[in-house]
């Protein structure tokens, strides 16, 4: 079956199956790989991208629900890398292993377009089901707060 | 997600406790109108009448309405009716989704969401993390995430989650936490909403409630046309395997 997906500003026509998660058309059809599989059971927000401006979990998302609607991935995120997410993330060296972070920024950039200047307590609700295995909440809260202009400094 | 087990409180065990409990109930009732019988002098006071025999539930069904035209008065019937209803309310696919705090249940003991997801403003979620960010319109066998459409709490002034049978009932004849649902839309929610289908039908290794949307909405209405009367705080449902 040909599905028309939009991901990142480009479309394609992917022959797939309806069923298969967004995730392995991502990664295994497009190439895309800065969406990690992490758990593939919704746990872990690894895999974390937008559908429409939304988050969702890519490891759970039929690729039938993305048909004829946005997507955006980290590689899509900002033209140069420079969203401003992404250069707090740089200026507060945020990452341990990197694994978890992709999904990590596109969660807090959903978060920041639906709300520009989330508390602390509003962050960690939303970040809450993004799981990091080297344990760098503090340092993702605080680019979260840098980049919507709240604080943050190193 | 629903995923695990733990017991429920022994006043929400199905089975035999519950029967004792219901029996005890309606014992009472009769004890007290045969004592009334005897006060009203001349005639000797009938026999005792034991409590109205209702037909055991089969299991995992409701009974019907027809099997509580035994009990002939019809406040009697209306009450006998919401608790076995409640039967449905009070089970672990209802009250997850009914929590009084901002966080859904799983599982068959009331455990927390996991992962930790928040209400939010309108019970779906916070951005980020949207019941629809995992939650798609039908179950995801591979991952063992539960899906209906428009997967969402139910508000928290509707919470059934640890409350009792009587408490429910008055809740539900309350526009004020029913956001202004009358009896008939209440029938309704049970019998057409796609969430209370998915409890009915919850897939994976989820237990059912007993009965079905239209068992259920089919007690509900008779119970309306009874008077929707509640049980009394204490009174818990019949038993019938669940
Ligand atoms: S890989 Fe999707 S949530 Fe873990
Ligand atoms: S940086 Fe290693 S898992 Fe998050």
């Amino acid at each position: 079956m040909t599905i028309s997906l939009h991901v990142n500003g480009q479309a394609h026509d992917l022959d797939a199956d309806p069923d298969m998660p967004l995730l392995w058309a991502l990664r295994d059809l497009l190439g895309l790989t800065g969406t990690r599989y992490g758990c593939g059971e919704a746990h872990c927000g690894a895999c974390t991208v937008h559908l429409d401006g939304r988050a969702v979990r890519a490891c759970v998302t039929p690729l039938g629900r993305a048909a004829g609607r946005r997507v955006l991935t980290i590689e899509g995120l900002s033209p140069d890398g420079r969203h401003p997410l992404q250069a707090a993330w740089v200026e507060l060296a945020v990452p341990q292993c990197g694994f978890c972070q992709a999904g990590q920024i596109m969660c807090a950039a959903a978060l920041l377009a639906a709300n520009p200047r989330p508390s602390d307590a509003e962050i960690d609700r939303s970040l809450a089901g993004n799981l990091c295995r080297c344990g760098t909440y503090t340092r993702i809260r605080a680019a979260v707060k840098k980049a919507a202009g709240t604080g943050g400094g190193p | 997600m629903e995923r695990a087990a733990r017991s429920r409180p022994a006043h929400l065990r199905p089975g035999r406790d519950r029967d004792r409990v219901f029996v005890r109930v309606l014992g009472a009732t009769a004890a007290l109108a045969a004592a009334a019988g005897a006060c009203g002098g001349g005639r000797p006071p009938p026999p005792p009448a034991g409590p109205p025999v209702l037909a055991p539930a089969a299991a995992g069904a409701l009974r019907s309405p027809d099997d509580f035209l035994a009990i002939a008065d019809p406040a009697a019937r209306s009450r006998a009716l919401f608790l076995e209803i409640s039967r449905v309310l009070t089970h672990p696919r209802c009250v997850n989704c009914h929590p009084a705090d901002d966080s859904p249940r799983q599982g068959d003991d009331a455990l927390r969401h996991d992962p930790p997801v928040a209400r939010g403003p309108d019970g779906r979620g916070v951005p980020g993390l949207h019941c629809g960010s995992c939650h798609q319109d039908r179950n995801l066998d591979h991952a063992r995430v539960p899906g209906a459409p428009d997967w969402h709490l139910a508000p928290a002034t509707m919470a059934w989650l640890g409350v009792e049978p009587a408490a429910i009932c008055l809740q539900l004849k309350d526009p004020a936490r029913t956001g202004g649902k009358g009896l008939p839309a209440i029938a309704h929610h049970l019998e057409h909403d796609p969430l209370v289908a998915w409890g009915f039908a919850p897939g994976a290794d989820r237990a059912a409630p007993p009965g079905s949307p239209a068992a259920v909405a089919a007690l509900a209405r008779a119970w309306i046309e009874t008077g929707a009367h509640c049980p009394p705080p204490t009174a818990t449902p019949a038993g019938g395997a669940p």
